[in-house]
């Protein structure tokens, strides 16, 4: 590894925090109405952020093209979110405000995030209720006709607003919505089926990208003023995953190949409530949405080795351990202090479950409470879903619930513009690193992507654009384009040569394994090595023993893969050196060697303080860091307590 | 268990298809549908046979990317379950399982079990939404909503868009998907501006891929989401009264 002491300028602006956004809004170029339409702007990504930001920029007059790979743009990965989106809005009038959802997101985020950032985060929150209200969105309502809420873990007051289990879903159906109308007005064009497999870069810039038609196969290259990935995250590298099948990291990879810093790989959330695996075969994890922790308490037997069924356990032989080590926050600690926990019960030989692989989330209580109908009201969907994988039916039996990879903090680095280290280049919602430090809150993911889409990059675009008002895109038959072309049908070509004995499959499911072992949960210094050298190893073996089926020329599923997987065995070997690098424990990274006593993670500010932003420096690693220090202000830096 | 499977093959949407018959061996019963299908195809892969191409993304029953034709039912023998939820418990050791992608004139095959539902983005271009910029909305809670009708929109906002429906349908008719697109927009108060032209026009968009519906009712028993036909009613009401009120020049 070879570092540079490069100060990565992240464009915060001056002043109070609470003026920050004003003052950049007010200082920034701007672009009038009628030269708008002289810029092309390219999209990849239709989920919240990607769908949001086509829908405003088309609305306010840029030329859009957006590419997805779905076959329709409703189907982007932030569908499947549940439990419901955060804002300031104090409806409740519980105390809760703009200061205190960044307050708590940054304390959430164990101080690894930049605090302007998360400041504009909570202060534009209240807007996006507004405008989904406003879009039509069914967010669950209280008898007057006024908006619900619920909690979620790492907060005190209830500021999340929901639509059934189905928050994303509706959300990302509102941003579709909008998308649709601006595709009939004409400002935006939507590709389907259409995978991004490069970025082009002239002169240090981003210039267009190369995108390969899944139906037909051809490659074309495409040509705009900026190009902005909201492709998500790459959790997906762990092979089992609560992301969707097709969830990759593809997108950003390449970006990073292209200059890209990528920051704060390591930093990736194990969500600790998700269904345990039952089999070998198993090609996924299903989440059940944090929100059941509102309702649900969370044990497992008092004594290692109770393999009697759940009810016929006395209360008196039950662990409610969540409530015993965090009593102030019970069941609604974070996601990273919820997942150790569970982990520790099960490293105590007390897990449960066939394959005694998880620990039991109850809803006795509450249904004695509220009664069965309130229940299902408030998550019935969960609960159909939960009795479809694994037949047992959760109102009269305990769930079974383990955590598994759901969400990745780290991503492209971005200045406060939204913008990597390429110019013209973007990245929005998970794609990118900089709102939720080292563990995300829940119900924050669905309030940065429509953050991202909706409210910050159309004001910051402009900041680049009016630099090259009357200068048209690079075309596409420039060298940098065909050149780009001819790599991504060389690089095609190679998948399809190898001609080994092994399928993408086999090698995903290996690197997962891999992947969670060594750099899941809990991470050594010893184990991360051996992942680094056992990553290198599959990655050598891929490019051997690959065998993927058919032509180019046509709808090619494995050939797909194999783009993504070829990726993600670079990704894995970046996440093992950023948590190498990284000899402190914050969220989700959890380095075994820095633990308090109570086995809580062990933060290094004197040194740790920063953004890991590693650059690409070709085929031979290792990579260069880069650091940008983190300031903070108005959160002091203190030992974070859920007690 | 075993099972055989007949499954449609066709390279290409031009190709002629034909079903092949391959044998699954020692399914978990505890293996999703889906999953079933990946064993297949490692399996096929491995003999050097293309695997069978189908369209799944999130297999949690949300997304709407997957959807097949079991046995002749879309989604298969569980009611209100998509494919990627249907778990391999429901069959027994040596059923035969056809498998087949949704058939429609409007949503042809473009390869083995995938089809194009690309008419159903058109019919949500052409009105399913509500006109609002970004930036222009009012406070959240300056809308008060009926907690009933919250409801009832979320209801039929539940819809995942898979085409299910259609390919139930003896018709191809789309009208279940309409309507709980318009269904979930009209019952809003945020939804009323356009209630009489959003009708209209995103009836006569369905109708210019679709065929008509003759009320077989096919559709709410195969939708996934549970979603009632009552919908198709209010669509219908809210259509005639559209066209025989002038109901879309003076708004109300």
């Amino acid at each position: 590894m070879t570092e540079d002491t490069f100060t990565l300028d992240a464009k915060i602006p001056e002043g109070p925090i609470q003026e920050h956004w004003d003052k950049h809004k007010f200082d920034a170029k701007l672009v009038n109405p009628a030269n708008k339409r002289k810029y092309k702007i390219i999209i990849i990504g239709t989920g919240l952020a990607g769908a949001s930001a086509a829908a405003t920029l088309g609305e306010l007059g840029y030329e859009v093209e957006v590419f997805t790979y779905h076959d329709s743009a409703r189907r982007a990965h932030s569908i499947a979110a549940q439990g419901g989106i955060n804002a300031a809005k104090n409806y409740p009038n519980d105390g809760d405000s703009i200061f205190r959802l960044f307050y708590d997101t940054v304390k959430g985020g164990d101080y690894r995030s930049r605090e302007s950032n998360v400041y504009r985060l909570a202060q534009v929150s209240n807007e996006i209720i507004d405008q989904s209200v406003a879009q039509g969105v069914p967010y669950a309502r209280e008898y007057g006709g006024l908006l619900d809420n619920r909690s979620f873990g790492g907060a005190q007051v209830s500021r999340t607003f929901y639509a059934r289990g189905q928050t994303g879903q509706q959300l990302l159906l509102g941003a579709y919505q909008a998308l649709a109308r601006q595709i009939e007005l004409g400002t935006v064009r939507l590709h389907n089926r259409s995978e991004m497999l490069d970025i082009v870069t002239k002169d240090g810039r981003a210039v267009g990208v190369i995108i390969r038609d899944l139906v037909t196969g051809e490659v074309t290259p495409h040509s705009a003023h900026a190009v902005m990935l909201a492709t998500g995250g790459y959790s997906n590298v762990y092979f089992l995953s609560t992301n969707a099948m097709a969830c990759n990291g593809t997108a950003v990879w390449r970006a990073h190949r292209k200059g890209a810093f990528f920051a704060n790989a390591s930093f990736t959330q194990i969500h600790p409530t998700c269904i345990p695996a039952s089999d070998e075969h198993q090609s996924k994890l299903t989440l059940m949405s944090e929100s059941l922790r509102n309702d649900g308490r969370i044990w497992a037997p008092l004594e290692e080795g109770d393999y009697r069924a759940p009810n016929n356990i006395p209360e008196e032989e039950r662990d409610y351990y969540l409530e015993r080590q965090y009593p102030a926050f019970g069941n609604l600690a974070p996601r990273d202090v919820a997942s150790r926990a569970a982990m520790r019960i099960l490293d105590e030989n007390k897990g449960v479950g066939p394959l005694k692989n998880g620990v039991y989330l109850d809803f006795k209580d509450a249904i004695a409470r509220l009664g069965k109908a309130k229940i299902e009201e408030r998550y019935g969907n969960l609960f159909e879903m939960y009795e479809r994988i694994t037949d047992e039916d959760p109102y009269s039996v305990p769930m079974r619930i383990y955590p598994a990879p759901h969400y990745t903090m780290g991503g492209l680095w971005v200045d406060y513009n939204l913008m990597t280290t390429v110019p013209g280049l973007y990245a929005l919602g998970e794609a990118n690193f900089s709102d939720h430090g080292a563990n995300r809150l829940g119900a924050s993911a669905l309030m940065q992507g429509v953050a991202d889409g909706y409210f910050v990059i159309p004001y910051t675009i402009g900041e680049y654009l009016a630099d090259w008002l009357n200068i048209s895109p690079v075309p596409t038959d420039d060298q940098a384009f065909t050149e780009a072309v001819a790599e991504v049908d060389e690089r095609t070509e190679r998948f399809l040569s190898i001609n080994g004995n092994r399928s993408v499959d086999d090698f995903h499911r290996e690197l997962g394994k891999i992947m969670i072992e060594y750099v899941g949960l809990a991470r050594h210094r010893d184990g991360l090595q051996k992942a680094i050298t056992e990553i290198k190893a599959v990655h050598e073996e891929f490019w051997k023993d690959l065998k993927v089926l058919g032509t180019a020329d046509s709808l090619n599923q494995s050939l797909e893969r194999a783009g993504r997987v070829a990726d993600f065995l670079e990704i894995a070997e970046l996440m093992a050196i950023d948590a190498l690098n990284r000899e402190e424990s914050c969220g989700g990274h959890f380095r075994l060697e820095h633990q308090t006593e109570e086995g809580e993670a062990r933060r290094d500010d004197e040194d740790y303080a920063y953004v890991a932003a590693w650059e690409w420096k070709g085929e031979n690693w290792p990579q260069t860091l880069h650091k940008e220090q983190l300031e903070f202000e108005y959160v002091a830096l203190s030992q974070r307590s859920y007690k | 268990m075993d099972l055989s499977l007949k499954v449609w093959r066709q390279t290409s949407q031009d190709a002629p298809g034909e079903f092949k018959t391959y044998e699954a061996k020692d399914v978990s019963p505890d293996a999703s549908f889906l999953e079933m299908l990946d064993e297949v195809n490692e399996h096929l892969n491995g003999i050097g046979e293309e695997p069978i191409a189908f369209d799944d993304d999130c297999r949690e029953g949300i997304c709407g990317m997957c959807g097949v034709m079991v046995n002749g039912h879309p989604h298969g023998p569980q009611d209100g379950t998509a494919t990627c939820q249907l778990h391999m418990r429901k069959f027994s050791d040596g059923d035969s399982i056809t498998i087949e992608p949704w058939r429609a004139t409007s949503m042809p095959v473009i390869r083995d079990l995938i089809v194009d539902r690309a008419p159903l983005d058109r019919i949500v271009e052409a009105g399913g939404y509500i006109s609002i910029n970004t930036g222009a909305a009012p406070d959240a809670n300056v809308i008060t909503i009926p907690k009933e009708a919250a409801e009832a929109s979320m209801d039929a906002a539940s819809c995942i868009g898979c085409a299910a429906c259609i390919a139930a349908c003896p018709n191809s008719a789309a009208n279940l998907f309409t309507a709980a697109k318009i269904g979930h927009l009209s019952l809003l108060p945020q939804g009323q501006p356009e209630r009489w032209s959003r009708v209209v026009a995103m009836v006569e968009t369905m109708e210019e891929y679709f065929g008509s519906c003759t009320n077989f009712g096919e559709c709410e028993t195969a939708c996934p989401k549970n979603i009632s036909i009552d919908f198709i009613a209010m669509m219908n009401r809210d259509f005639v009264k559209a066209q025989f009120k002038n109901v879309t020049k003076t708004g109300q």
